[in-house]
């Protein structure tokens, strides 16, 4: 193993209320892959952007090949040879690969020469598998293929230490392999990479060596070899993990929601659902996957009301709801927790309380007349906060100040308690730690003993697998696959989500309505 | 076609390349700007700051380029103050904009008190292009203009070539469409955004002084009469692009030429709807290229109005 490039020693930096680095050291070799492991807040992200050069530590010293080195932004930190890929991408949507591959670099001229530059983009193409096309708009391109533009862009600017940040989130199965297989032939390069991620089986695929991080701290460093999952997990959680859910076996009653050839527009007036066709069962967890940007969202919106179908139809327990209002199909039993939490589900500037009621805040006891009865509004809040065990300072704070696992748990809270036959639920647990996870999926589980139909959306595999009863797989607005948890394989899925595969199962129509 | 109306019809289109022009500027300058994420709707303001440093520099020096540079320069220092409030303060682009417009009405109205009614002796001279001139047609209308003219025609193409073919260019594009992803590739924002503004404010003044110098070589209390305006609006139907420009200031050039034509020729329509013409049109614009941003899903830069701050938790 290569010499020590990169140390960052004692670094520590304040964030109003947090500590999120707390004097951490950290190196990384010539040629090596060094994962940083942690949860959610545990501060990897910060200690990146201070290599990076985005944040300023409060304390502690970086050195690069044995110098000290002072990092005030990104173009410093390029100059250094460290780049680094964020996990939004810095991507100009609207210009080329070519244009965004340049962008920021001195060393162009005025004129842009795309002859010229296009034939180094080739070559770099050619030497590291990064096929794409320097002429294409970003916006044209797939998830993946994004990354790559960004791949291309450090290694354009002769960047010797790439830092990538959760970069198998946002792909499928197939697309991490291709990756890693490019890190691989980075590395053999003399490249060093230090790779972000919380995902435990990526890590032992993919490491060198591993530092964990838990709460702004130190945890410490291992060597793959040494190492095995479960140890790694107690590192980063700081206790044991269950890895499986405890499930009672599937008590399947009546049908509950019907999708019949359901078709609609994204924002962008573009057909994003072309004919989706399932149903759904009380007592059942039906399990869509799919890459991000195949119609999930859309077909979330379209079944609650928020999004008009243009074709098709929507059934709860037999009766239509096909473009009927909100509210209205909240009364058929819908209820609903959004992928964006402080967008959709909850007003951020709003107390818990007056989020708590939300749901109704104009049905007795809560709604007096004209007036709120605050007495009612605040004990029913208490209730929930009792038992779903959120944690707020005061219930008149704004709910913009509590944690994601909080907020998570407070619009589970409402929606549950409506006592819904359908719910729907897009990426419950995106974003939380490991606590809140196992949280919301028990409880979803717990709603499913109880014989609520739930429509589980999600991008992680593993979730899905753990608490879905069927998978469902969605590519470019059409149901390519479906199957039964005990048959499910997440090769299969994965090659499905990105539509190389489809489903055997799905080519006779009798079959699509299970 | 008789010798007369061939006459007249060249004459009226000629007259559309100058009133067409003191739109071109401002619209071009505007593009610009909103490229770069700065919406500046001070352009009447800074249109009519323009406007009098230019009268005022011509009445008193008698030196009509010299007085054209110092109505671009006004125009370009009272960008500055939006500038400075956009994007070093982070205000509101929206308000800011506007009482740069109220603010340069009412200073012109404050410093102009004593040109008003003020005739300029000379205005700007014709400058006969030799050889393009003699072009059948289209030499009389478009080469026998004046420098500030034969400038506009320059600047399209110059601004389409650096918004489309320099590096520059990209990073205009980069910081109006994902100002994060510009600054995280090494560019800085705040330094395109202020150059740029003050690009577009230069544009404006120059929009004013050629007003002023050529078109209506005297001084009245908002003499620029909403043009700043019309501006901004063409500015989305240009969809952000140079050469669309062109399309829409001669189009209001020639609305412009017409009326005045028709008012001397006696007609019988009122003048203050004939006036109102250009505002009207204005409207219909509007909705016709909002249509289109919409059908094809073009053109308005990602980041107008707001304002950037690296994120620092």
């Amino acid at each position: 193993m290569g010499e020590i490039v990169l140390q960052a020693k004692n670094i520590s930096k304040h964030f109003p209320g947090v500590l999120a680095n707390d004097h951490i050291n950290f190196d990384l070799r010539k040629g090596e892959i060094h994962t940083l492991l942690g949860e959610n807040g545990a501060g990897k992200t910060t200690l990146m952007n201070i290599l990076d050069g985005i944040y300023y530590p409060d304390e502690g010293e970086i050195y690069l090949n044995g110098k000290k080195v002072d990092i005030r932004s990104p173009f410093e930190a390029t100059k250094n040879g460290i780049g680094m890929i964020h996990q939004h991408f810095m991507l100009v949507d609207t210009l080329t690969v070519l244009e965004n591959v340049v962008l920021g670099l001195e060393s162009q001229g005025f004129y842009l020469d795309k002859k010229n530059i296009s034939e180094k983009i080739a070559e770099i193409s050619k030497n590291y598998n990064l096929d794409i096309n320097p002429y294409a708009k970003i916006w044209q391109l797939s998830v993946g293929e994004q990354q790559r533009v960004e791949i291309i862009k450090t290694l354009f600017r002769g960047v010797k230490i790439l830092i990538m940040d959760e970069p198998t989130a946002v792909l499928t199965p197939q697309e991490a392999d291709s990756l890693f297989k490019i890190l691989r032939r980075m590395i053999k390069e003399d490249k060093s990479i230090i790779f972000i991620s919380h995902k435990l089986d990526e890590v032992m695929k993919i490491s060198d060596r591993i530092t964990v991080l838990r709460k702004g701290k130190l945890v410490g460093t291992v060597d793959k070899k040494e190492i095995n999952q479960k140890e790694l997990a107690k590192m980063m959680v700081g206790r044991e993990v269950l890895f499986r859910l405890d499930r009672n076996p599937i008590r399947r009653k009546g049908e509950v929601l019907k999708i019949e050839d359901l078709e609609t527009h994204n924002d962008k007036g573009i057909k994003i659902l072309k004919g989706v066709n399932f149903s759904i069962h009380g007592g059942e967890i039906f399990g869509l996957a799919g890459v991000s940007g195949n119609g999930q969202k859309e077909l979330a919106e379209v079944i609650v009301g928020l999004r008009r179908a243009i074709a098709g139809k929507v059934y709860i327990k037999g009766e239509e709801v096909t473009n009927l209002c909100p509210k209205a199909i909240t009364k058929e039993g819908t209820n609903y927790i959004p992928p964006d939490r402080l967008k959709v589900g909850l007003v951020p500037n709003l107390s818990t309380v007056e989020n708590a009621i939300l749901r109704r805040y104009d049905r007795e006891p809560i709604s007096r007349g004209i007036f709120l009865n605050y007495e009612e509004a605040a004990k029913y809040t208490r209730e929930l906060i009792k038992q779903f065990n959120i944690m707020v300072p005061r219930e008149n704070v704004p709910v913009k100040f509590l944690s994601g696992g909080n907020l998570q748990k407070l619009i589970l809270a409402r929606e549950i308690r409506e006592e819904p036959a359908l719910l729907i639920a897009v990426h419950p647990s995106r974003g939380l730690d490991v606590g809140a996870t196992e949280f919301i999926r028990k409880k979803l589980l717990e709603e499913r003993d109880q014989g609520v139909a739930i429509l589980l959306i999600s991008e992680d595999l593993e979730e899905l697998l753990m608490i879905s009863d069927r998978i469902g797989v969605i590519y470019e607005g059409e149901i390519v696959g479906m199957v039964d948890i005990d048959s499910a394989n997440i090769n299969e899925i994965g090659l499905m989500m990105a539509g190389v595969h489809k489903n055997p199962l799905l080519k006779g129509e009798e079959n699509v309505k299970v | 076609m008789r010798p007369d109306a061939y006459a007249i019809t060249i004459i009226l289109l000629a007259a559309t390349v100058e009133s067409g022009t003191i739109l071109l500027f401002p619209i071009i300058g505007e593009i610009l700007t909103e490229r770069s994420g700065i919406l500046n709707l001070g352009i009447e303001g800074m249109m009519i700051i323009g406007a009098l440093v230019g009268f005022a520099t011509a009445f008193i020096t008698g030196q009509i380029y010299w007085a054209f540079f110092m109505g671009m320069l006004a125009g370009g220092l009272a960008s500055l103050i939006h500038a400075f409030i956009s994007i070093t303060l982070r205000g509101n682009q929206v308000v800011s904009g506007l009482a740069l417009s109220i603010f340069g009405l009412g200073v012109t109205n404050f410093y102009g008190q004593e040109f008003v009614n003020l005739q300029l002796a000379h205005t700007v001279p014709q400058v006969i292009i030799p050889g393009l001139s003699q072009i059948p047609f289209f030499g009389s209308i478009l080469f026998k203009q004046d420098y500030m003219v034969y400038l506009s025609y320059i600047l399209v193409i110059i601004t389409w070539f650096i918004l489309f073919k320099t590096k520059t260019g990209i990073q205009l594009r980069a910081v109006g469409q994902n100002a994060q992803a510009a600054d995280a590739m090494g560019v800085n924002v705040y330094k395109v955004r202020y150059f740029w503004t003050f690009f577009g404010g230069l544009m404006a003044g120059a929009g004013g002084a050629y007003l002023t110098l050529n078109c209506a070589p005297f001084w009245l209390d908002g003499i620029t009469a909403g043009r700043g305006w019309v501006a901004i609006a063409l500015v989305i139907f240009a969809r952000w692009n140079p050469p669309y420009a062109l399309i829409g200031a001669y189009l209001f050039g020639a609305i412009n030429a017409l009326q005045f034509q028709l008012q001397s020729m006696g007609t019988t329509i009122p003048s203050a709807l004939l006036s109102m013409q250009p505002y009207f049109l204005t409207f219909i614009l509007i909705i016709v290229a909002t249509l289109l941003v919409k059908a094809k899903h073009i053109g308005v830069p990602k980041e107008l109005g707001i304002p950037y701050a690296r994120e620092e938790k």
